[in-house]
């Protein structure tokens, strides 16, 4: 029988740094364990692909504005549904919230003339509202939420066609908001473009291009893509280094196992909807205040490339890993291959075919990687 | 606060999950310093009332006390803001999470002022691999998943991560049925070592010489009721085995094998 009176042995201090049963873990192995690593690859090898194919003036800095300000716009969208993915759950909601927050946005400004900043304020809670709810539905009946999400699809999309005819009598499109929105700080960090004083120092400077005005060709960095460089970055150090991203990885690794632990797991799952939810409404915003207007075709299947373009970035359909970083890396890649292939001689609806199958490439990718993190078990 | 209340009490604890009855009245209590072993056949009940302990499940009806007062816990983070630490059977570890992320998943450390809040990861790596080497286990590596881990290794760190956060009560539900025997004699004397600290441990095993070496008093459950509590003084390990099989006779198996049994 086991001698008990004994003390435990106290852990001897001085042990050798390295284990003798790990083999020395080269760069590559390191690197391998990361998610995004599938969709950094891949955006080197769309970069080599259009570097041979395309016109020169795809790799301008204007080419690349071109690229990234429609990547930059589904990148918010991508990153904040690779949380939530990885979170274990999906939004299927987030294109008709698109359409749906615009109507809320384009109403308050056109319709109730409120100030600028307090109608972006109030969209902002109207969808994260709306985000709660699909998230406490979801927890409540422990129905799958593709299914929960997938009937907001519909209810969302039906809401804003509706709501656009009521408030315009009659039309789907919501005239004015560009004029109605007024000037001033809050709308130059909703829309136009950021660091136009850079940017003409550049040209002043001849390090950039410019018209023989003087003027340069690229006038700024489109706001929005601003926003998701931001969003990125704060997205990865959440999901990283802070408390709230272990509880989401927790959440989609196992939540049960997760809730017996001590994870505050329903609490996780409906914030992680409401940002979904707040970042379509961005877009929306985003979108409104540049074209000035809003109609009920705006963000029409954004919800699927959200979930490609996190699934490129490494998130697995299963929950509890992914990258914020890596659906970044998708975003771009989605907006290289739809913007890039008009700088090409092959015809643009190759896009299509190139999407499906840069989604099966990275789902064959993440699976494999994923047996090999948890070792093949 | 009565310092002699016990730390934890149930009286008549009933569970049902829908039709099925899984605890009819349990009666048990936990004193500082003790070791309650709760014994009994498979499916007699012990998993769910530690997890009603736990906060994981609430109770139908029937009284819980912590150190005398009433408690009534929301979930398993009520309870180990109590202080009560947990070893479930099915360890509730994440696959695809690192050691680290594992062992203090829920409880994480934090640094810094609010909106730049972080996990102190350093921290983190050193207490896990530290708190592994105590229990006899030497991590390769702290940040390799848990899936990657055997599995007594993965039970040693839910053992080890209970122990590090137990500051009341520390229940073990059958933690050793996957352990060497170096890592087994581990745990029972980290039994014996938390309470010597003055802690309860509630320690659920099937192996009665496990519990006899350890256990202060036993509890013995069966088809969701107590069949009555014991202290090691009163019971001989022969009689505690028969009363352990839910009174079943185990000696014509016994003898069928030679007395191994
Ligand atoms: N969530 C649940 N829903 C329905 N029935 C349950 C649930 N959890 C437990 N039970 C039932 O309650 C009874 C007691 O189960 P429990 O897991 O507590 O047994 P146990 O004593 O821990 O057994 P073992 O020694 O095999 O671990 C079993 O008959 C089981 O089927
Ligand atoms: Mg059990």
């Amino acid at each position: 029988m086991v001698d008990i009176t004994q003390p435990v042995n106290a852990a001897p201090v001085g042990r050798p740094a390295q284990d003798e049963r790990l083999k020395e873990t080269s760069l590559l192995t390191r690197l391998m364990r990361r998610p995004e690593l599938g969709a950094l690859a891949g955006l080197v090898l769309v970069t080599l692909f259009f570097l041979a194919t395309a016109d020169a003036s795809m790799f301008t800095l204007a080419g690349l504005m071109n690229i990234l300000a429609p990547a930059s716009q589904l990148g918010i969208l991508a990153i904040a549904a690779a949380l939530l993915m990885i979170g274990g759950e999906f939004d299927l909601s987030i294109g008709s919230m698109i359409a749906f927050a615009g109507l809320v946005f384009g109403s308050f400004v056109v319709l109730t003339e409120w100030p600028l900043l307090l109608a972006i304020a109030a969209t902002f809670v109207v969808a994260g509202l709306i985000g709660g709810l699909n998230g406490q539905i979801v927890i409540r009946t422990k129905l799958p939420s593709f299914i929960v999400t997938l009937a907001f699809l519909f209810i969302l999309r039906g809401l804003a066609l509706v709501g656009l005819k009521w408030a315009t009598g009659g039309s789907t499109q919501l005239r004015g908001v560009g004029g109605e929105a007024g000037e001033g700080w809050v709308r130059e960090i909703f829309s136009g473009n950021a660091f136009e004083g850079l940017f003409a120092w550049l040209a002043a400077n001849d390090l950039i291009d410019k018209f023989p005005t003087g003027l340069p060709t690229v006038t700024g960095i489109p706001v929005s893509i601003v926003w998701f460089v931001l969003f990125a970055l704060v997205a990865t150090w959440v999901l990283l280094r802070t408390r709230a991203g272990n509880w989401i990885f927790a959440a989609g690794g196992d939540p049960n196992a997760a809730r017996n632990s001590g994870v505050p797991v329903d609490r996780v799952k409906t914030a992680l909807f409401m940002l979904t939810a707040c970042s379509a409404a961005l877009v929306a915003v985003l979108t409104v205040l540049d074209a000035g207007s809003t109609d009920a075709r705006r963000g029409f299947q954004k919800e699927f490339e959200a979930i490609i373009a996190a699934v490129i970035g490494g998130s697995l359909l299963t929950g509890g890993y992914g990258s914020a970083i890596g659906a970044f890396f998708g975003a771009i890649i989605f907006g290289m291959v739809s913007i890039g292939l008009t700088y090409t001689r092959f015809d643009a609806d190759w896009f299509q075919v190139f999407l499906g199958a840069m989604l099966l490439l990275a789902v064959l990718f993440n699976n494999f990687i994923r047996r090999k993190v948890t070792g093949e078990r | 606060m009565a310092t002699n209340a016990p730390l934890i009490e149930v009286r008549n604890l009933v569970k049902h999950f829908g039709s099925v009855i899984a605890l009819s009245g349990v009666s048990l209590s936990v004193h500082r310093g003790e070791v309650m072993c709760l014994l009994g056949d498979n499916g007699a009940g012990k998993s769910t009332l530690i997890k009603t302990l736990a906060g994981v499940h609430k109770p139908t009806s029937g009284d819980f006390l912590v150190e005398g007062r009433p408690v009534s816990f929301q979930s398993p983070r009520d309870a180990l803001d109590a202080g009560i630490a947990t070893v479930y059977q099915d360890l509730a570890m994440i696959p695809l999470m690192s050691v680290t992320r594992n062992f203090f998943m829920g409880r994480e450390p934090v640094k810094g002022a609010w909106p730049f809040r972080r996990v102190d990861f350093a921290y983190c790596d050193a207490v896990t691999r530290e708190e592994m080497h105590k229990i006899g286990i030497d991590v390769r590596d702290p940040h390799q998943a848990v899936g990657t881990l055997s599995g007594g290794e993965r039970q040693c760190v839910a053992i080890a991560r209970a122990v590090y956060f137990g500051a009341k009560v520390l229940i073990l539900d059958e933690p050793t049925s996957a352990l060497g025997v170096a890592q087994t004699s581990m745990v029972l004397k980290y039994i014996h070592q938390v309470r010597q600290k003055g802690l309860g441990v509630i320690f659920i095993t099937h192996n009665v010489r496990h519990a006899y070496a350890v256990g202060d008093r036993f509890t013995i459950l069966n088809r969701g009721k107590t069949l009555g509590t014991y202290a090691k003084t009163e019971i001989a390990i022969d009689e505690l085995q028969n009363l352990m099989a839910g009174g079943k006779e185990l000696q014509a198996v016994s003898e069928e094998l030679g007395g191994m049994v």
